[in-house]
């Protein structure tokens, strides 16, 4: 039988990963590893960064290439530090959305705003999950946390289009339902000038979906039951989209 | 791969500079060749001056978004291959301490220059103070050791910049640059005679990255070699060990002895018409200039006064001034604080240690010492 080209970007040594069961994490592993295998990127040319929290799991140590594992919402300086130093090397960040988006927010825009060459894959599943389900920045209103036990009270942030504005050369979101997609807008990425931004919208059936009463299945079929493509959003009413995911290349 | 080599040098000549440009000078001298900083009163020149220069030897520079995206840069960088450098002050300095801990437990050769002005918080940007000793021995958080380098004039600032790295690439640690205000902004003769001699990192494969010896081998990104590398207590591989007990024993241990067992190279420091003195000032940066003056003033009066300017003030220079500490009536220790370096030498010595201390953000003038000695002589 033959193996799954996956296993070749992978550092057998670690496996199994170390995700919860049900995680969405290792769809988003699985999804670069298949893009790396199209594009037939060598991997000794690849270096990536992540930062702290689940999805600072999903590249080091799972990835057979330089990895680089840094401080709590600092992955993208840590990048932007290797990229600029050695422009021959393929830099990618993966990490999550508390360390990309809320403590490390401000390195995340002054990267798309400089627009140097990297690709940032931001899983986000709306919560913090290793330290036990907290409030993010991209937690949406409403949603009970152990910090917001009576619902979130404040909005979370659009990640893609805020990146976009801030300049960011190719932006795309898709959700661990939406794999095909989701390797493709890798590939884009992996294969771009300028900043690439991949917003990978994944499910914590541990944290926010105990919160909202669904377990991993059910997420996806959320996932998919409530995307629509940016097309379609073009053409409804902000009421029609609360609450939906807007998903494609931005 | 030879790790000693003959460095590119400013041409030999004399050159008019300022503390700041100094020290950018002697880490382009030392092969740094990567930038990244935010700007900051008093610390700004040594930016500046390494842009106007980097095009000259092809270095790169990047001004960041903060100093804690400086540190991090600074880390990816070094790992890159390339010698890496950022300039601070007290408040950047005190946003880059997560990340200097990063670059110690990573082993990440790294200069931090951290020009100190007048704290807590904001203080007074632009005045001088020398009160950041004890953070930079222990700004970062865990047990770890720090290696701090403090110049005291314009031809030290370049001198021991060239020194800074070669301790950082020797030891794979951050070494701290801990300038003041008044040494960075002054500026007077620097002599480039040549010759300086350039360490640079190991990186012949022989040990894996985290162990095998004090310390490891280093090698860098893009070259096969999938790297682990991670702030997480991790073996001698790279690989997480997050609950581990004896990899975290073993890590905490090694870096901690890789610094401990090399005192004897990095315990530095300078005498000063110490042989026959009963009398011993231990200062450092502008306050050691000022000591060394009120030295000579001192023994105009028949008075035998010395001086040791403490230049590693991390590692602390504890056997030269225990060995003093045996053999002189008083120890004096002039500083821009209220006593932070005074407690390290009174850690250490036999005699009485009396602290001239002085921190409305002026320098200590040497009628100032003299007065503070007399008056307890």
């Amino acid at each position: 039988m033959k193996e799954n080209p996956v296993f070749n970007y992978l550092r057998r040594e670690s496996l199994p990963l170390k995700f919860c069961p049900g995680c969405g994490h290792g769809i988003i592993l699985g999804a670069v590893a298949r893009a790396i295998d199209e594009l037939k990127l060598d991997m000794d040319k690849m270096v990536f960064v992540s930062g702290i929290g689940c999805a600072g799991w999903i590249s080091s140590p799972n990835l057979n290439a330089d990895t680089l594992h840094t401080t709590h919402g600092r992955a993208i300086p840590a990048a932007t530090g290797v990229k600029t130093a050695r422009p021959d090397l393929n830099v990618v960040v993966i990490s999550g959305d508390g360390d990309l988006a809320t403590i490390g927010g401000n390195h995340l825009i002054h990267a798309a705003r400089r627009n140097i060459p990297m690709t940032v894959i931001c899983a986000n599943n709306s919560i913090y999950g290793m330290t036990g389900g907290q409030t993010s920045g991209t937690t949406p209103k409403g949603i009970k946390t152990v910090t917001d036990p009576q619902g979130n009270i404040y909005d979370g942030f659009d990640l893609a289009p805020l990146v976009k504005a801030a300049g960011a050369a190719y932006v795309a979101r898709y959700t661990t339902f939406h794999v095909r997609e989701l390797i493709r807008a890798v590939k884009t990425a992996l294969k771009g000038n300028g900043f690439s931004f991949i917003e990978a919208v994944s499910q914590c059936p541990t944290h926010y979906g105990k919160s909202v009463g669904q377990q991993a299945a059910e997420m996806l079929t959320f996932f998919k039951e409530k995307s629509v493509t940016i097309k379609r959003a073009k053409e409804m009413s902000p009421d029609e989209l609360a609450g939906k995911i807007t998903i494609g290349e931005f | 791969m030879k790790s000693k080599r003959e460095a590119p040098a400013l041409k030999e000549g004399r050159y008019l500079l300022s503390g700041n440009e100094a020290c950018a000078e002697g880490a382009i001298t030392a092969g740094c060749r990567f930038f990244a900083g935010y700007p900051i009163t008093p610390a700004s020149e040594v930016m500046t001056q390494i842009v106007n220069r980097f095009p000259e030897v092809g270095g790169k520079f990047i001004q960041m978004e903060d100093e804690i995206g400086s540190m991090a840069a600074l880390i990816g960088a070094s790992w890159g291959g390339i010698k890496s450098m950022t300039a601070t002050s007290g408040p950047g300095f005190s946003l880059m301490q997560e990340n200097i801990g990063l670059a110690i437990i990573t082993e990440t050769p790294c200069v931090v220059v951290n020009v100190q002005r007048s704290g807590p918080s904001t203080g007074q940007a632009t005045k001088v103070a020398q009160g950041d000793i004890i953070q930079s021995r222990w700004g970062t958080h865990g047990e770890h050791q720090s290696v701090v380098i403090a110049p005291y004039s314009v031809q030290s600032a370049f001198d021991l910049a060239v020194e800074a790295f070669n301790l950082s690439e020797m030891f794979r640690t951050p070494v701290i640059f801990l300038m003041d205000e008044a040494v960075s902004h002054t500026r007077e003769t620097l002599v480039i005679r040549g010759g300086y001699q350039v360490y640079d990192r190991i990186n012949n494969g022989e040990t894996p990255p985290f162990g095998g010896k004090l310390v490891p081998d280093m090698p860098r990104f893009g070259e096969g070699k999938k790297l682990l590398i991670t702030g997480s207590t991790h073996d001698s591989k790279g690989e997480r060990k997050t609950s581990d007990s004896r990899a975290q024993n073993d890590l905490v241990k090694r870096l901690n002895d890789k610094i401990e067992k090399n005192r004897e190279m990095l315990e530095r420091y300078e005498e000063y018409r110490t042989e026959d003195a009963d009398h011993i000032f231990v200062s450092f940066g502008i306050s050691a200039r000022s000591a060394r003056e009120a030295v000579d003033r001192l023994r105009a009066d028949g008075i035998k006064a010395g001086l040791i300017t403490v230049i590693s003030v991390w590692p602390f220079p504890d056997g030269i001034i225990a060995d003093f500490s045996k053999r002189v009536k008083r120890i004096f220790v002039p500083e821009l604080n209220l006593g932070q370096m005074r407690t390290q030498v009174e850690r250490i010595s036999r005699c009485d240690v009396i602290g001239i201390n002085k921190v409305n953000s002026e320098p200590l003038y040497p009628s100032e010492i003299i007065e503070e000695f007399r008056r307890h002589k």
